[in-house]
Order: structure tokens, then sequence, then C-alpha cells
């Protein structure tokens, strides 16, 4: 017969009394008969769909449900249950983003996220729990690193190896003038931790390269690619596809944008452009110039995407090339399939490990974002 | 045929910025020698020294590949959009 200890806030429900006995065989029992048993405790303690409310806590002996076996916990005589709520004052302190329940203050700053019903607590969690890393903190990587952080991604890889220049910061709006001529890694890392404590920011100062790509990219769950060259291009697209990690891509040049996803086995940047051009065929930013909020809009798409990888949400832009005319204010898509004859996710690929890009391009991998 | 026939901002240099045209063609084919007739300076923008089409600048028709249609044989009906993309690669 285990008993369950009620906290004040929830006593008015249970006729007044602090401590109920039940013979429940496990924690869901438990919950289930406080339900029935007591009009009213049911809805303080679940939502619609019959999970705990974010803030409510369950603890037996002191430990809450999370570490133990959650509902299927087994109960034995002696034993005592505590139900929780925690904003009413439970013991929220040092609740870290992994474990189950939210601080207070986290439930405030995704306030607005869990009342969704598509996102609630759970889908919340999820963002904190993921970890996408960031190829360049230029123009694409910018609006996507301060989204991905201020929706409460727990882990954000930045992986950049260059310096912020005056000429950077009509476009990449994570960068300020102060932090001109400091690395951009260390200044988006700044910005990011005034935005969300939560998110930690994993710095690469370095230039991807076939020879650090694939132990990057593996520390992550999705690839973000912001990178500002073809022969890098090509790099993540193959490294995202051997790790078998969602690639959500996005380029720009002067008035244009491009995004896609890229999941492993649904086509890749290859089956679409199977070669580079030639070198100097296609200027750069730098040489041609782009319109500074232009990679806004691809970088929030991109944000987007990822985040809905992330939850499970929505139709992700898979299969599809979203393509931005932001002089004519237009979007278009454009269908997007695996090329059986692709040298990398075909049917019978011949690149099977990350070759030598330069090469590959004919260009150097001048700098890795924006 | 009339078809529209998308033109990227790239290339709008070569098409006196015009960033949509109409042709008359029955195939895409037809459609790259009318482009080639009436603005010289894009041939060599979609087509590299044998005519081929350039891996790098995609042809579509209605939102398709060409290369996974008949390529530069693909028919072309009325009304047909037929979009040229460019890889770029700005970040």
């Amino acid at each position: 017969m285990a008993t369950v200890y009620i906290p004040t806030s929830l006593r008015r429900l249970t006729q007044g009394s602090a401590r109920l006995a039940s013979d429940a065989a496990d924690v869901g029992a438990l919950l289930g008969w406080l339900d029935e048993a007591f009009p009213g405790l049911g809805a303080e303690l679940f939502d619609a769909d019959g999970n705990l409310h974010r803030f409510v806590n369950v603890y037996v002996n002191n430990r809450a449900i999370d570490e133990l076996q959650g509902f299927e916990t087994i109960l034995e005589r002696e034993d005592e249950v505590a139900v929780i709520p925690a904003i009413s004052g439970g013991q929220t302190n040092g609740a870290s983003p992994a474990s189950g329940r939210f601080t207070p203050q986290q439930a405030v700053r995704y306030s607005r996220h869990i009342i969704l019903p598509e996102i609630g607590g759970v889908g919340q969690r999820k963002l904190l729990n993921a970890k996408v890393v960031l190829i360049g903190a230029g123009g694409l990587g910018s609006p996507a690193a301060l989204y991905l952080a201020a929706a409460g991604v727990g882990t954000l890889g930045v992986v950049d190896f260059d310096d912020v220049d005056l000429s950077n910061l009509h476009r990449q709006i994570i960068h300020g003038h102060a932090n001109v001529g400091r690395p951009k890694v260390e200044s988006a890392r700044d910005r990011l931790a005034d935005i969300n404590p939560d998110t930690t920011v994993v710095p690469h100062t370095e230039a991807l390269t076939s020879e650090n790509a694939m132990q990057i990219l593996d520390q992550y769950d999705i690839v973000v690619n912001g990178s500002d060259n073809f022969a890098t291009r090509y790099l993540v697209n193959d490294a995202a596809y051997l790790l078998n990690k969602p690639l959500v891509d996005g380029a720009i040049f002067r008035f244009d944008g491009q995004a896609t996803v890229f999941m492993p086995g649904q086509g890749c940047y290859r089956c679409i452009f199977p070669s580079p051009p030639p070198p100097g065929a296609v200027p750069s930013c730098a040489e041609a110039g782009v319109l500074g909020v232009l990679p806004g809009m691809i970088g929030v798409i991109q944000a987007t995407e990822t985040i809905k990888l992330i939850l499970g949400l929505g139709h992700p832009l898979v299969g599809r090339w979203l393509l931005y005319d932001s002089l004519e204010m237009e979007f278009r898509e454009i269908k997007l399939q695996r090329d059986p004859e692709c040298p990398l996710c075909g049917d019978n690929p011949t690149i099977r490990a990350l070759i030598d890009y330069e090469v590959f391009c004919g260009a150097p991998m001048a700098a890795t974002g924006g | 045929m009339t078809v529209r026939i998308r033109i990227p901002a790239p290339l709008r240099s070569v098409t006196d910025g015009q960033a949509e045209l109409t042709a008359h063609s029955d195939n895409v084919g037809q459609l790259l020698g009318e482009l080639e007739a009436r603005f010289p300076q894009i041939g060599p923008r979609l087509r590299d020294e044998d005519g081929a089409l350039r891996r790098f600048v995609n042809l579509y028709v209605n939102g398709e590949d060409v290369r996974f249609l008949r390529g530069l044989d693909t028919d072309l009906k009325a009304g047909d959009e037929v979009s040229i993309i460019p890889a770029v690669a700005g970040g």
C-alpha cells in the first residue's frame, strides 16, 4: 500500500487530505486512480492527450519518475509518491535541459511554443535536446542561428574560420559593429548566449575540410548549410549523406535565393548539379554583390525547416527546391528527385568517402560562410 | 507552341534585363536555338563547346528537370513554362 503526498495547492480537490493510500501496482495506475477518485484532479495533472503537464513532477521516494521507469515504475508497500506542480513551488531548481521538466524560467521562455498543441512540452524538450551544426556564421548562418537559439535548440555547432569584416555587417546580422575583427564563431557565441542561455554553442573555429568534416558533422543531428563556395557545398553534401544526416540547404546570389532539404536517400546536391561550374564562371557575393536582406529570407526558411525536422512537424522541403526571386517577390518550386546515376547517392555510387574538393571544383574553399 | 521562359537574375544581363520571355518552339533544343538567335551571349552560358547543356545550369519544364525527361528533345506544348536555374553558392 503506497502513500501519495498531495501538495497544498491541490488539497482543495482531495477534501483537504495531504496523504492518500493506494494499492495501485504502478505509478500510471496510481495517477489513473487519482484522476477517477478526485474530480478535477486529473485536469491538474494531465493535458488533453493524457500526458503529464509539463509543470507537474512526480516522485517516488524523492526520485523523479523520469529517472525511474516513468508511469511503469512499480510501487511497493511503504513507497511514498509525491505529485508536485513545479510552478507552485516544486523541486524545479537545478533542472537541466536534459532532464524531464522545465525550470520555471523555461516554462515562461517557451510558453508560446508550449501552448501550441503541435509543439507542447514534448516538442520543446525535443528542441532542447537537439544538436544542429551551422556551416558558416555568415549571411545564411546568422539568421538561422539566431532563430534556432531563440527557439531553444540546445546545442548549436558553428563552423567558421573567418573574422568579422565591416563589409559583412549589411547582412550578417548575428555580428555587431563592436565585433569587427573578432572570429565570427566567438562573435556568434556571445550573441547567442545573450539570446538564450539554454543554448550551448560549440565553436569550430576552423575551415571545414575533407579531413575534419566527418568528425565535426557526426556530432550533430542536422546540418544547416550556409557555406559560400562550391567546394564546401559539395563537401558538406557528401559528408552529410555519408553520415546519414539531413542537410538543410540554402544558397544566395545577388537578389535570388534557393532552399531545400536533402534527406539521405531522397536526392542530394549532386543529383541537381552533378558538377560545379568552372572557376570564375559564377562570381562570389564579394565579386557580384548581394542584397543584404536576401539571406534573411533564406536563412529563416532553413531555420524553419530545421525546427520542423526536429519536431517531426508538417511537410518538410524534401524533394522540392524553393526558389526565391526578391526583385519579382516571387517564390517558385521545382521538383527534385534522386538521380539513379548520381555518383554519391545513385544506384551504383562511386563516391564512398570524401574527396579533394578543391581539385574537384578547381577552386579553393575561400571562406566558409558568407 | 508559345511557351514562357523564366530567366534567372544572373542571366538577365544577357537578356536586356528581362525576367520572362516568350518563344515559339516545339522542343527544348529548338527553344535554346531561338534564345541564342535573339541573345547571342546566352549560348555560352548554357552550353559547353560541344553544344551540350552545362552541368551547373539546369533546365526545367513545368518544374521537372529535362535531364529526367528527354533532355534537349523534351517536347514543349502551348503554355509550358521553362525555367533556367543556375547553381549559386553564396551564403
